[in-house]
This record gives structure tokens, sequence and C-alpha cells, in this order.
């Protein structure tokens, strides 16, 4: 990328949001007596009207799991803190905080999204979907289950941002084939190494049928139970 | 005892099957609580400041301007003024506040200076040692001369001779191991010798190596290494403490120790190990990182009763959960190896480096699995600014492994050998279970295709893509720790089992209900599971593969003698004597005559009114487990001869480990094995720069780990059945993520002809591989 390219970048950047990062600095920079928790005011900032929140605690709704949630957040609080610490919904996890590893994955209006990279100020107005709607009841959604099936999951940190980006790719591939796993399902990582069970698990939910070869001496109907 | 032995193969309904792990539907939905999820009423949030510099004295800290934050509820210095500080990201202030955010800006504004010192943080080969190098009495040295009984006179010499090392701290642990008073006289005396950065370990010898590499018609002889690399538990280090009164204090930690954190944290915060309560219910991942509270953990509760008692969370940053939070040592090593044309090997000769920080590490063992009769090995620790290391899932052997594979697998290719036909000709060398790895060797071979697939070193095919294929075996121990378990049976039938232990993921918890379940003759919702508390029996930290040995005997133990009292109270209702009852299918009936029967909530009713608890006790290597297994893996890779980029085609591995508890949960520990050999064999590297001293890449996306699509075929062939069976349960975590490295390096070296010395086996390492070969010979 030359440096025009850059440009041209912050410039969409600019119209895209309305300010620009420098422009956000600066009146970052003036707001430092504001009180604790107040909505947003308006600036005009490159020729428009911009609100401007913070950098005190602002109040924001986010509508998530098909319910709205109030809180009080500062502008810089992303949407994975926010659910974590201020909804505790937990599901979503925090573990390299800068979009490269998946465990914190929900899904914004269709799409897998990392949540560590999405303030919750821009999260208004959307439709968040977080691991905890999965479950119909005490029943597990069928991904889930074939999650459970082929054990794609050990220490299990990463496997609610797994569930939810697989829930994602197979929305948008229903029949996808194995090859397509390799790109659609590339920005979650596992420590513990459970891609094999999270391949059979996908391709399970997507075909209805379990991947695993010996499924007849399983006892998957055995009774699972689930330990505090 | 043969009361405990485990239910002959046609008489196990859940033993050795595969079976879905319990906890799955809590993890697979987000409610698992983790300790880094947990909210406590009134929660505080703690971060550390951190010295930038590898090596360093504090000069001054100031605190005042966080101090006055509004929001910041607690301030302590850890490492005061005139603290040495020993690598780059350790932790000098706590700071407690209501946010994270909060706590983050008060950091920020904590000012600290810092007097710089010299430090070094590369690994690179150290400088031969002299023959008549000084090398200052360390506390290593002091234990192998007291070992070997070496006379006071030879001590004390030594000791005016060559000075004590300035950085250990000898007198008193050589009180304790046993030293003479003249010796801790020559000692209070001696002089303090700055130690430098080498450790020289005493040189090993075995058998006549001079003669041995005589007598060979062939040496091979090559440099190999693997790279420092990281823990990246997923679930960072850290916990949430918190004082119910003065006195007592509760913590949740991420543990692979649950029964062990109290008694580590008592003495720091000066209170009884029995006022420390430790719970735990899931781990995201530990891989040996995580077996102490460390530093931000007993700072967590000093900083938490700074702040009067209230909970304070205190986890890690991804940053120093990288930098400073867990690290493999390095290892490499100059060998050189005599065989005989036909491929007998006759002797090995290593000098071996490698760091593990400023404990320097340990010393890999070498050869590895094949002890052959010659050698000669010298290894130097070096001692370096990177950060402490830790173990890391099977400690010691991924470098051993490497290096010895590696070289045999040239000296393979030198004498224009298969290396399967080399490794078998010599594998008598492995001693006992040389017939284990014949067969596991044979499998693995018809698993990958070996015979069709192989070729000597290069693949000559046209194309920029070549394809190689390498293999490699190893051993572990694996024997069970010491686990004592609770078991309560209720009237009603219900029954618990209780144990201090933990579940890595791996399915201790499944095991548990496994083998309560199949003692008692019950489906496994019918026995509750619980673990992850130190006020349930004492169960050893999970490390080493040690835990399925271990609480596999305690639980079968407990779970026989609490059916021993069921058997006596429902025996006179089936008239018959408890020796002739058994438990199956949800009942106690007669083995002879099973349509006589009591359900199993009958049998428990004749208890009367009281629960019955019975304690079980692993005693140590017994029927029930065992320990010592033997694997072995090949890789099947492309690399492209143009970018220097290897792609895992296939791996194969076949694995012994005992009597296998439940065959899916097994195979998901080697399938993950393979997954973390493929990353540290091509992608994880913790580099430092010698500039700053710092970690270059304390972050998930230049600290690179395997995804989903770069792993390749996986497959796993579990060694079972008669053989196998009978030596009882033996610890499978660590052995299979031995190899891989190995293997894989082997395969890139036929596929491209030439030797990738050191791991991870990245496009710039392959490339100039390359081009050093190319310098020779221009082709493949």
């Amino acid at each position: 990328m030359d440096s025009d390219d850059r440009n041209d970048g912050e410039k969409l950047t600019e119209q895209a949001s309305g300010f620009s990062r420098r422009d956000f600095l600066k009146v970052g920079g003036i707001s430092l007596s504001v009180p604790l928790v107040m909505g947003p005011r308006t600036i005009r900032v490159a020729g428009q009207d911009v609100k401007i929140y913070g950098p005190g605690k602002v109040p924001i709704s986010l509508n998530i799991n098909a319910k709205n949630y109030s809180a009080e957040v500062e502008p810089r609080i992303t949407l994975l803190d926010t659910l974590r610490n201020e909804l505790d919904l937990t599901g979503a996890k925090r573990v390299c905080d800068r979009a490269s590893c998946g465990a914190c994955t929900v899904i914004i209006d269709g799409k897998a999204v990392y949540s560590c990279t999405v303030l919750a100020i821009e999260a208004q107005n959307k439709k968040i979907t977080t691991v905890e709607s999965l479950m119909n009841g005490d029943q597990l959604h069928p991904l889930q289950q074939a999650f459970v099936d082929n054990d794609g999951q050990q220490c299990g940190f990463c496997t609610p941002g797994f569930v939810m980006a697989c829930k994602a790719f197979l929305d948008k591939n229903p029949h996808p084939k194995p090859d397509d796993l390799k790109t659609g399902l590339g920005g979650n990582i596992c420590r513990c190494g459970t891609y094999v069970g999270v391949r059979a698990a996908v391709m399970q939910a997507a075909t209805g049928q379990s991947a695993m070869s010996s499924l007849s001496d399983s006892l998957e109907n055995e009774g699972g139970q689930a330990n505090g | 005892m043969a009361k405990y032995a485990w239910p002959e193969a046609d008489r196990r309904a859940l033993i050795g099957k595969r079976i879905s792990r319990i906890d799955g539907p809590v993890k697979v939905s987000g409610r698992a609580k983790y300790a880094y999820d947990i909210k406590r009423d009134g929660m505080l949030y703690a971060k550390m400041v951190r010295c930038p510099h590898a090596h360093a004295k504090v000069a001054a800290i100031d605190t005042s301007a966080a101090e006055k934050m509004p929001g910041v509820k607690a301030i302590r210095v850890i490492q005061p003024v005139g603290t040495e500080i020993k690598w780059a990201g350790d932790d000098i202030v706590v700071i407690a506040a209501v946010d994270e955010a909060t706590a983050e800006d008060a950091v920020r504004a904590v000012k600290v200076q810092y007097e710089v010192l010299p430090h070094l943080v590369l690994d690179k080969e150290p400088p031969a040692a002299k023959p008549d190098e000084p090398q200052p009495l360390g506390m290593s040295d002091l234990r192998a001369l007291l070992a070997r009984k070496a006379p006071d006179s030879e001590i004390i010499s030594r000791i005016e001779k060559d000075g004590i090392s300035a950085d250990d701290n000898i007198l008193g642990p050589a009180k304790t191991a046993g030293a003479s008073e003249a010796v801790l006289t020559a000692l209070t005396n001696a002089r303090k010798v700055d130690p430098g950065f080498f450790r020289r370990v005493a040189t090993q010898t075995a058998g006549d190596p001079a003669k041995a590499f005589a007598d060979s018609e062939v040496v091979s002889e090559g440099v190999y290494g693997l790279s420092v690399i990281t823990h990246c538990c997923l679930e960072a280090h850290g916990m949430i403490a918190e004082w119910s009164d003065d006195k007592n204090l509760v913590v949740h930690p991420s543990t692979q120790n649950v029964s062990g954190t109290a008694s580590q944290m008592a003495t720091p915060l000066g209170i009884p190990a029995a006022n420390i309560k430790v719970h735990q219910d899931h781990i995201g991942g530990g891989f040996g990182s995580k077996f102490g509270p460390d530093s931000w953990g007993i700072e967590c509760a000093r900083i938490s009763k700074l702040a009067g008692g209230k909970p304070v969370k205190l986890f890690l940053e991804r940053n120093p959960e990288l930098a400073v939070a867990g690290a493999r040592p390095s290892a490499f090593a100059r060998v050189k190896i005599g065989a005989k044309r036909d491929g007998q090997i006759l002797a090995w000769q290593s000098d071996s480096w490698g760091t593990g920080g400023p404990g320097g590490g340990g010393s890999p063992p070498m050869p590895y699995v094949f002890n052959i009769p010659n050698q000669r090995k010298q290894h130097t620790a070096i001692v370096n600014h990177i950060g402490p290391g830790r173990a890391w899932r099977a400690p010691n052997h991924p470098q051993g492994c490497l290096i010895t594979m590696t070289a045999l697998d040239d000296m393979a290719a030198k004498l224009n050998m298969n290396p399967l036909d080399f490794f078998l000709k010599n594998i008598e060398l492995v001693g006992t279970r040389a017939q284990v790895y014949r067969d596991e060797l044979k499998i693995c071979a018809d698993l990958i295709g070996w015979e069709k697939n192989w070729h000597p070193r290069g693949d000559k095919t046209s194309g920029a893509m070549k394809r190689g294929f390498g293999l490699s075996i190893h051993t572990w121990g694996g024997a069970g720790h010491p686990s004592d378990c609770a078991i309560t049976i209720q009237p009603d039938g219900s029954v618990e089992l209780k144990m201090g232990t933990q579940d890595l993921g791996v399915g201790t918890r499944t095991a548990l209900n496994i083998v309560a379940a199949e003692t008692f003759g019950l489906p496994l919702n019918a026995v509750k599971v619980s673990i992850g508390d130190n006020s349930y029996p004492a169960s050893g930290a999970s490390g080493g593969s040690t835990t399925i040995g271990g609480i596999t005997a305690s639980s079968r133990r407990a779970a026989v003698d609490a059916l021993e009292q069921v058997l006596i109270k429902a025996a006179p209702a089936l008239n018959a004597t408890p020796a002739e009852l058994e438990a199956w299918d949800g009942k106690i009936r007669v083995k002879t005559d099973p349509s006589r029967s009591l359900t199993w909530a009958q049998a428990c009713s004749k208890l009367g009114a009281m629960p019955i608890t019975v304690q079980g006790k692993n005693p140590g290597l017994e029927k029930l487990n065992d320990q010592g297994v033997g694997g072995c893996q090949m890789a099947d890779v492309s690399v492209d001869y143009e970018t220097g980029v290897v792609k895992i085609n296939k791996i194969v591995a076949v694995q012994d480990c005992g009597l296998v508890i439940n065959r899916k949960l097994a195979e998901s520990q080697v399938y993950g094995s393979l997954i973390m050999g493929v990353a540290y064999a091509l992608y994880e590297e913790k580099v430092m720069d010698q500039q700053t001293g710092r970690m270059l890449n304390p972050n998930m996306e230049f600290y690179k780990l395997a995804g989903l699509g770069d792993i390749g075929e996986l497959v796993v062939h579990m060694m079972t059945g008669k053989g196998y069976d009978e030596r009882g349960v033996i610890g499978l975590g660590e052995p299979p993520v031995i190899s891989p490295g190995a293997a894989i390096s082997n395969a890139v070296a036929n596929a491209i002809g030439v030797r990738v010395p050191v791991l991870p086996l990245t496009p710039d390492r392959v490339l100039a591989a390359l081009e050093a070969k190319g310098a020779n010979n221009a082709s493949i």
C-alpha cells in the first residue's frame, strides 16, 4: 500500500464514521471535565454534525439475543468487555484482545465478529447474538451437540467463540465441503488442538450425520451430565 | 490386591468405550464458568506496572499521581527501589481499581525510573569450554559432589580454587543437603565469583566413545535445535481473591494444582494454609505453566487485603501472558554419531546448550530413547534475561527427541538407508520395550504408506512442491500421582464422588465418572462428580501425565470398597453372601442367578438412614496403574521449494498408554498433541530482541499457532487390548506431543534433500537451508 492509498483509506474512514482518528483525539483532549455519565454531544467535524461520546461513561442500550440491555460504559470499552464485565454474559472469552484468535466471536447482524474489536457504543442498534442464545431450554443446538459428540473441545476456552464462528459459517454455507472449513474457520485459534473434532462437528451439523467413523461403539446417549 | 483390579474386557460396560465428555454441554453452551469469568459483588480489577528492561535496578518509584485518581482503591509496590530486575515484564507495582480501564490508566500514571544494566536475551552457541576454565561452584555442582560422596578435602579444595557462584544461595541449601561443618566453613569464607552466562554441566561419558568412533565406518555430524516457545494458555494466568475476614482467604485461581495452591500461598501471606479456600470449576489451558499461584497470585491476595478484603480480579494481559507466564527452554546441539556401514550405531557425542532464562534450564535427555552404548555428552545452560522457563508438556523430551531423531535421520541418509530400516536395525537399544516399538512402527508405516511413499532424500519429481516423509519415536513415564478420593452413597441410591483434582480439558471428570459408574454398574448420570475444590480429598497437581493413573486408582479403590458395603447390606435380602453378588446394569444381582436381584436404589435403601462415605487412595504402582509408554509418529509434508512454506499433508500417531479409560478423549489427547506439535514445528517462537531485551511477538498475531487449515489429515491409532490393558492405566497427555517436531523435520529433510536444523521450520529457515545446500549442490 503506498501513501496515496493510505490517505484514501483515511478519507473513507472519515466518511463512514463521520470523524477521523485525529479529530477524535483532538476532541478527547478537551473533554476531561465531563460528568461521569452523559449522553452524546454534537459538534461539527469535516463539515458535518457528528455525535461525540465520552470520555466519561455514557448510557448505551444493546440488543442481545433479542433482549434489550442497558449499561453505562466509557466509549473506549469494547463490546466484549461490556458483555463480560457489565452484563455477565461470559460465554465470549477475552484471549488475544486484538482480533487474532476468535475466542470472543459473536454474531452481529448475521456476521461473525470479534467482539474485542467492536466498541460497545458502536454495537448499538444492531442485532447481537451470543453463544448464550443457542440452547433451547435445556436442549443443545444441533451444532453444540455436534461439538459434544465429536469432542470439539478440550479446555473449552476457545469453544464458545468457535461455536459462534461455526454457526455464522453454516448459516452462510449450509452445505460446506471439508476444504471450505479451512478458510471459513481459519479465524479461530485453539491451543489444546481440537480442530479435528471441530471439523467433524461442523460436518455433522451440516449433514445431520456423524463424521466420526466409529459411532457404532459410542455411548453418546449414555446420559451426559454437566457438573458445575 | 486382586479385588481392586480392573474388570476383564467382557465385563466393561464403560471403560475403554468412546464416551463424550460429561462437561461438554456446559462448555459448548458458554455456561462453564472459568476463574476468568467469575464476577463477585463489588469486585475490583488489578493491573500491574511491569519493567520494560531485561536487566535493571529499580531507581525510583512515584505512585502519587495514580493514588489521586478517582476509582483507584489500592496501590502496592512489589519490588521496591534497589531491587534487581532480571527480565522485561517482571511486575513492579500492583494497582486495584473499580474497573479495568481505571486500573490501566493508573498503571500508566506510575513513574518508575530504572538503572539499566547489561542484558543477554539470546541463546547462541556458547564459546567452547577451555579445559582448565574455572567455573565457580554452584549449588547443583555441590549436590553432585555430595551425591557421589566426594571427600571433604576435594570439595574444599574446589571451593578454594574456583570460588562459589555469586548467583546461588548456597549456604542454607548446603546445610540441608548434608554438607559437613568443614565444607560449610569453606563456603562461608569462599570468594564469590560472577558465574557469567554459561553454566557448564559436567561432561558425562559411557562406554568408550573414543574407541567407538575410531571403530565407526561412517560418522555423521550436524547441528540441531529448537527455539524457546511459550505456553500461550488461552485463559491467562491469574486469580480472583477475597478475604472473608483478616485471617481467611477465598481464591478462584486458574490452576493445574487445586489441592496444592493453599500451601504455596500460606507462607507469603502469613496465614495457615487451612484458612485458604481454593475453588476452580474449569481451567482454560495450563500445559505445565500453572502449578503455582505465581507472584501475581500472591499480589492479588495482598492487594485485596489492602483494599479491605474486597474481591480482586487479577489476570494477565496477553502481552505478559506470552512474555513472562510461560516458556519452554530452547535446546541446540552439535551432534556426532558413529555407525557401522550396515547401520549399527556405535557412538554418540553431543555438545548441547539452551536457555530456560534465569534458571538456565534443564539438560535434555540425549541420546533419546536409543541408549547408544558409547557416549560423551556435555551441556551448557545459558543463564540469561528472557524470563523464567516453565514445564511445558513433556519437559525436556521434545528437545531431546528433536535433536536425537533428526541426527539419527541424517545418519540414515548418510548410510543410504531407509530410516525405518535404520531404526528397526537398532531397536534393541531402546531396552525392554523394543517389541512395542517394532509393533508400533509397523502399524504406523502401514497407515501412512511408508513402503510405497518413502523415497531417498530429495523429492526428484519436477515442480516446486516437494513431498517428503519422516518418522520419530518417543517415550514417557506417566505413573499416577498421589490421589485421595471420597465416595458417598446415600440411602436413596444417589452417589457423589469428591476429589480435589482438576480437569484441564483432558477429561478428568469424565474418567472419574466412568470408573465410579462402571464399578457400581450404573449409568454415567447416576454418579455426581465433584472436583476442583481444596475441601475435597487432596489429589496431585496435573502435570507429567500423572493424573489419570492417580485418580483412576483412588476412585476405583474407593468405589470397590463402597460397593462392598452395599453388597454386605443387600446380601440378606437376596439370600446370598456378599461375595456371590455383583453390580451390573443398574442392579445388585446374584452372579450365578441374575434373576435374583435388587435395583441399585433398593440395595442402597438397606444402608439405613445414614449415607456411607468411603475413602480411596492411590497406593502407588500396583495392578491398577503402571508407567512407561512408547509411541511412534510419521509425517507426510509438502515443501514449496520456491517460498519455503511447509504444508502438512498427514501425520500418523501410534501410541500405547496401558488401559484406556475413555477411547474418545484419549484420541483427543493425541490429536491435540499432534496439532500442538505442528505449531511448534512450523510456527511458534518466542522472538527476543537483543537491542531492547524484550520479546518482539507477545501477541497472537505474531506469536503464531496452527489454525484449522494448517494441520492436514491426522490419524491416531491407540495400542489397546492384550499386552496393553493388563498393565493398568498410564498417563497419555505428554507422550504424543514429543515426536511431531522430529517427524516433521525429518519429513522436510526427506522432501528437500537438506536438513533445516532449527525449529520452527519457518520459510526463511527453509530457504536458508536450501541456499546453503545450493552452494554445494544445485539440484535436490
